[in-house]
């Protein structure tokens, strides 16, 4: 690093501009910090509780980086294991998943519980009086916790509760999870690919409304008139960018949210089964709400990498494996109990656009993975991303860049050490004591 | 009715990935019935139904056509510039044959070049064909990948 921490991100509200040093996507120092400070410091999404219906059902997969088993235990609770085994580190699963009674760890065949009780193991007679199996569980992160079934996991024992993390991001959480009427639940079939590029670039993507118009071309000008849905109209009032017409909020903690309004096939193609949802939810949460999740478009990031996205009913996360090369799972958010025909709507509804088959991720793959090529020109002006767009209004529309600054402010004061409350949005600093 | 032989698929699959990775995409639309469907399950739920599974495609014609255009056109930048593909369709069989409909198999490769990366997709075929007016034509279309994940490929952004 030739430059302090403090300098990476260029905040002057006075002005108006805002600029990120573009070694924040490059060095591995940077990654290192954000190892423990960022993904260290924060409540992480792990896996929804519908995935485990049963006693005994699992999945396991790497959340930042670590392998984990989740699995509904006998009481019908949710545990959260490190997979790895307690002898000597060995994988004690082996499958993304399915339902066992034990993990029984291939080496040397030590087998633990669905508590992680070290239930048996070869030859426990040739241990001395001073070897305890009561030591020998499986381990846990420090802190695990739900909300509404999406099973978080934080590597910071001290952090606050997952209730409180999610502060004003909740209300949005609720949007996502209510829009069925019924219990949301994760489809089968997930999405696994991979970016050769910085994990922050996909953060800043997954909010972008300003690239809608340009990158996605294809989508709102060519696809969706080709399937008979007239865009003319929001393309009109937009220039082009569906995102211009609707507006973005930092919610505090480095959560934020753009929220747009332009149609998605889903609502020509099951016009019948929205109109009944429609009905069933104005019963329940009155037209304002029930407006808010019917007609849309919500993108939340929970920080520092959970992506909801309402129209296409996204869950998206994804964590670095290297400065350049980020990993990245999708999944489907469905209603239980709907119907074949209007789930498979669903499903081409989201695949359609997004995934790394649709008419809109390649594209961001191809983009974003050309400004990791791009930052290799690093000097002068290309040694800085400019993310100033909207910061003199008072009121940034979702083709602006607040949803970005946020993400941005939270980050900084992170990787500085400083775990305080954080000013996200375009307003001055905190006074001192304001927090 | 005379049968669909294995050596006439052959014949079909062979002239339709030339088709392919020559880029010439309208003639290969013209191999997919009004009816066509086009399927690429997800990598962790193969053999499920386009309505069990999220998939990673899972097109009608009107769909598949806009995909065609798509990638003929100058805004689908994932295919700008175009990969350089070739695909080797090997391991053919003929599963089933009723009336004027074969179901059959083929194993593929296909190598992708693009923006110095190279790219390998493995899996099988399994498709329905109709027997059309002057050539068979595909009454679905499924590819199913053998990869555990896209990485590092990213994205399936030409016809596999």
């Amino acid at each position: 690093m030739s430059r302090s921490h403090a300098d990476l991100v260029v905040d002057d509200r006075t002005r108006g501009l805002f600029r990120v040093d573009r070694q924040v996507f490059t060095d591995p120092e940077i990654l290192e910090r954000e190892r423990r400070e960022v993904f260290g410091r924060t409540w992480l999404y792990a896996a929804h509780e519908s995935e485990i219906p049963k006693p005994g059902s699992f999945v396991s997969r790497r959340v930042a980086g670590r392998p984990l088993i989740i699995v509904r235990d006998d009481g019908g609770g949710v545990r959260v294991f490190f997979n790895s085994c307690t002898h000597r580190g060995n994988l004690v699963c082996w499958e993304s998943a399915g339902q066992r009674r034990s993990f029984l760890c291939p080496y040397h065949a030590w087998s633990f519980n669905l508590k992680g009780e070290l239930a048996g193991l070869p030859g426990a007679e040739s241990y001395s009086p001073a070897f305890d199996r009561k030591d020998l569980a499986l381990a846990s992160p420090p802190r695990v916790e739900s909300y509404r079934g999406l099973v978080f996991v934080s590597f910071d024992r001290a952090i606050e509760s997952l209730v409180e993390y999610l502060g004003d991001a909740r209300e949005y959480v609720d949007l996502m999870l209510d829009f069925g009427g019924v219990e949301t639940e994760i489809a089968p079939g997930a999405q696994a690919y991979s970016m050769k590029a910085n994990w922050k670039l996909l953060v800043e993507n997954s909010l972008d409304g300003y690239h809608a118009a340009s990158t996605h071309h294809r989508y709102f000008g060519q696809f969706l008139p080709d399937i008979g849905i007239d865009t003319s109209a929001a393309r009109r009032t937009s220039g082009g960018a569906p995102a211009a017409i609707g507006r973005a909020t930092s919610l505090g903690k480095g959560h934020t949210v753009i929220e747009t309004r332009f149609p998605f096939p889903l609502q020509e193609r099951a016009k019948d089964e929205l109109a009944e949802i429609r009905r069933r939810l104005l019963d329940r949460f009155g037209a304002e709400r029930t407006s808010l999740m019917m007609d849309a478009n919500h993108n939340l990031l929970i920080f520092p990498n959970l992506i909801l996205i309402s129209m296409w009913r996204t869950l998206r996360t994804f964590y670095p494996v290297s400065p350049e090369f980020v990993e990245i799972n999708a999944w489907c958010m469905v209603p239980r109990n709907e119907s074949p025909k209007l789930r498979q709507l669903r499903f081409e509804n989201f695949i359609s656009f997004l995934g790394p088959a649709g008419f809109g991720t390649p594209d961001d793959v191809a983009g974003l993975e050309g400004c990791q090529r791009g930052f290799a020109a690093i000097n002068g002006h290309a040694g800085w991303s400019d993310i100033s767009r909207g910061m003199h209004r008072a009121e940034p529309d979702a083709s602006d860049e607040l949803q970005m600054r946020a993400f941005w402010r939270r980050w900084h004061a992170l990787i500085q050490g400083d775990r305080g409350v954080t000013e996200c949005s375009d307003r001055g600093p905190l006074e001192a004591g304001a927090a | 009715m005379p049968e669909i032989t294995r050596h006439a698929v052959e014949e079909f699959l062979f002239h339709e990935a030339a088709l392919l990775d020559e880029w010439r995409l309208e003639e290969w639309f013209a191999l997919v019935a009004k009816d066509g469907r086009y399927l690429v399950p997800s990598l962790d739920a193969p053999d499920a139904e386009p309505w069990e599974a999220l998939s990673l495609i899972s097109e009608d014609h009107a769909q598949l056509g806009s995909r065609v255009r798509q990638l003929l056109g100058k805004s689908a930048w994932a295919e700008n510039p175009r990969s350089r593909t070739r695909r080797l369709v090997t391991n053919v069989r003929v599963l089933e044959q009723s009336g004027d409909e074969a179901r059959v198999t083929a194993n593929f490769a296909v190598w992708r070049f693009q923006m110095e990366a190279t790219d390998v997709y493995v899996g099988r075929y399994v498709h329905q064909l109709v027997r059309g007016p002057s050539s068979l034509l595909f009454r679905e279309r499924k590819a199913v990948l053998d990869l555990e994940a896209l990485r590092p490929h990213g994205k399936l952004s030409f016809i596999l």
